[in-house]
């Protein structure tokens, strides 16, 4: 694992000598002031239509670029249009027109934009606003789907090969005896005690999922692929969606007396606490997206920003210095990072199983709330 | 804040719940059904070792108290046949002696009887004898002298019925 973070920072340095930006084709793409680097940094929190590992000026001074490009499908005012990503030849200011059928279209800070009819180029306002053209809805397969995919194919692949193990043995063998504590893990310390034993297995699919998709996609950041999925707003939003929809379906009668109707106080208290209640219905699966999304954007902008001390710092302590402390400091941030990815999967289902465990809680008969946590902890201690 | 809603994308949204939910789909169906499935039967399996593994440690020490309780019973039931083997030793021995000392007593006193019988006879025979012979003797002594036999016989009659022998 130390390994892999050694590589990341080491890839992502190299990344960032030959950093790519197209903006800027004037020194050859070089990454070199400060406002560079921000907006590399800025473009790589950004999803992005083409699979790109790096880029290079070769001899004759023109620009390469390696990678690949993805495909894009965007629901514009002609009806569906599906076009490679390549068309727009690595451009991401609206400079490059597409045109396909009656729709033209064009990039714009990796967001892709329908002209309005007749509109020949792209026209900004004065906050660099597109004022003649419009946002479509864009179901591309962008770097961040194409490593949803890639895990998702990963995930059925490595646990349908542990599945089918099951059939001839007891007990996993090789990686299935890496895969299996962790799947046990998120049963016997995230579901069976925030759930309940006797619910708890319904919410095993949702949870497990869950869990492997966003700890794969963290540490899939943090590799020199450069993806960045668990930092798009929008993944997130769907991840703690999924919670709160499975949370409100899966709420019993008390769980919405406790939020309708509170038991055991005043009927004043009872017409006061129902906002609050409402709010917290919605406080938690904010909660649960903005601290997925902001640590793991904050991870990836503070590692970038150490490789960059490399370019910043050079005048101060020349290049080896300069080079060295942003190899430590980068590698021991990966190291960080690497628990980091793992803490918020196992947060966001922890959370999740919380909340469910709140909603299938039975509240009415105290005491034997109590004998079942009991059991709970019972069962727990005979499994650890 | 409103950078952040720019920035969501409403398409990426689409596409992530799409694959998320044929991701659930898929794996639970593949993956964390067989798993879990798998996972609980083996612990079933386990549980269930570990309560036979209790129960015939029990059942062992129930058999092995059941073992003594026979062997002691075996033993009591030994010293009893040993104890009456004895009595009946001692009874027969006793039994015999008696039997031996009656059939003694009986064959002394059938010798007695015939040491009797057979000392009256020979008395009898002596006193015959012993008459016939004092006859013979005084006839002879007396053949001479005394010449009335009749009234010498008479006389030796009633001496040998007052001698009685």
């Amino acid at each position: 694992m130390i390994f892999t973070a050694f590589a990341t920072a080491q890839a992502q340095e190299h990344n960032g000598d030959y950093a790519f930006d197209d903006e800027i084709e004037s020194d050859g793409g070089k990454v070199n002031t400060k406002e560079e680097i921000d907006s590399y940094i800025d473009h790589h929190l950004k999803d992005s239509h083409d699979f790109h590992l790096f880029s290079y000026s070769d001899d004759a001074g023109v620009r390469k670029h390696v990678g690949f490009s993805l495909p894009v499908i965007v629901w514009s005012s002609e009806g569906l249009k599906f076009f490679m990503s390549s068309k727009f030849h690595h451009d991401d200011d609206g400079k490059v027109l597409v045109n396909d059928g009656d729709a033209t279209f064009t990039k714009l800070h990796s967001k892709i934009y329908e002209l309005d009819k007749g509109a020949a180029a792209i026209k900004f306002d004065a906050d660099h606003h597109p004022t003649n053209a419009h946002r479509v809805f864009d179901m591309s397969i962008t770097k961040s789907v194409f490593g949803l995919l890639f895990i998702g194919l990963l995930m059925l692949l490595v646990f349908g090969a542990l599945a089918k193990q099951y059939r001839t043995k007891k007990i996993p063998t090789g990686f299935g005896r890496v895969l299996e504590p962790l799947v046990l893990y998120v049963r016997d310390e995230i579901a069976r005690p925030n759930i309940g034993e006797t619910k708890y297995r319904k919410y095993m699919g949702y949870l497990l999922t869950v869990f492997f998709l966003i700890w794969i996609s963290n540490l899939l950041g943090l590799t020199p692929f450069g993806f960045n999925i668990t930092g798009q707003i929008a993944v997130t939003v769907c991840l703690a969606l999924f919670t709160f929809i499975i949370v409100q379906f899966s709420g019993n009668k008390d769980y919405w007396m406790h939020i309708f109707w509170m038991p055991g106080v005043p009927v004043l208290m009872k017409i006061a606490l129902i906002p609050i209640e409402l709010i917290g219905l919605l406080t938690k699966p904010f909660s649960l997206l903005v601290r997925l999304f902001a640590n793991i954007t904050a991870g990836h902008v503070v590692v970038m920003g150490l490789i960059a001390l490399m370019i910043t710092l050079k005048a101060q302590f020349g290049i080896v210095g300069s080079t060295g402390l942003s190899i430590f400091l980068t590698l021991f941030l990966s190291v960080i990072e690497l628990l980091v990815a793992f803490l918020q999967a196992f947060i966001f289902t922890m959370l999740s199983a919380l909340f469910i465990g709140m909603a299938v809680a039975e509240h009415d008969h105290h005491e034997h709330a109590g004998a079942d946590e009991d059991d709970v902890d019972e069962v727990r201690e005979r499994f650890i | 804040m409103l950078d952040l809603i720019n920035d969501f994308s409403p398409g990426l949204f689409f596409m992530q719940a799409l694959i998320l939910i044929i991701l659930i789909v898929l794996m639970r169906k593949f993956a964390w059904k067989p798993i879990l499935n798998a996972l609980s039967e083996r612990e079933e399996g386990i549980a269930e070792a570990l309560a036979a593994a209790e129960n015939a440690k029990i059942e062992m020490a129930n058999l092995e108290a059941s073992n003594q309780a026979a062997a002691q019973e075996a033993r009591a039931q030994r010293d009893e046949m040993l104890k009456d083997a004895r009595e009946i030793k001692e009874k027969m021995i006793a039994d015999a002696a008696g039997q031996a000392q009656e059939k003694a007593d009986k064959i002394i006193a059938q010798a007695q009887e015939a040491i009797e019988a057979e000392k009256k006879a020979a008395l009898a025979d002596i006193k015959s004898q012993v008459a016939n012979l004092s006859v013979d003797i005084a006839e002879k002594v007396t053949r001479k002298e005394l010449s009335q036999k009749d009234a010498q016989h008479a006389l030796i009659e009633q001496l040998l019925a007052e001698a009685n022998i």
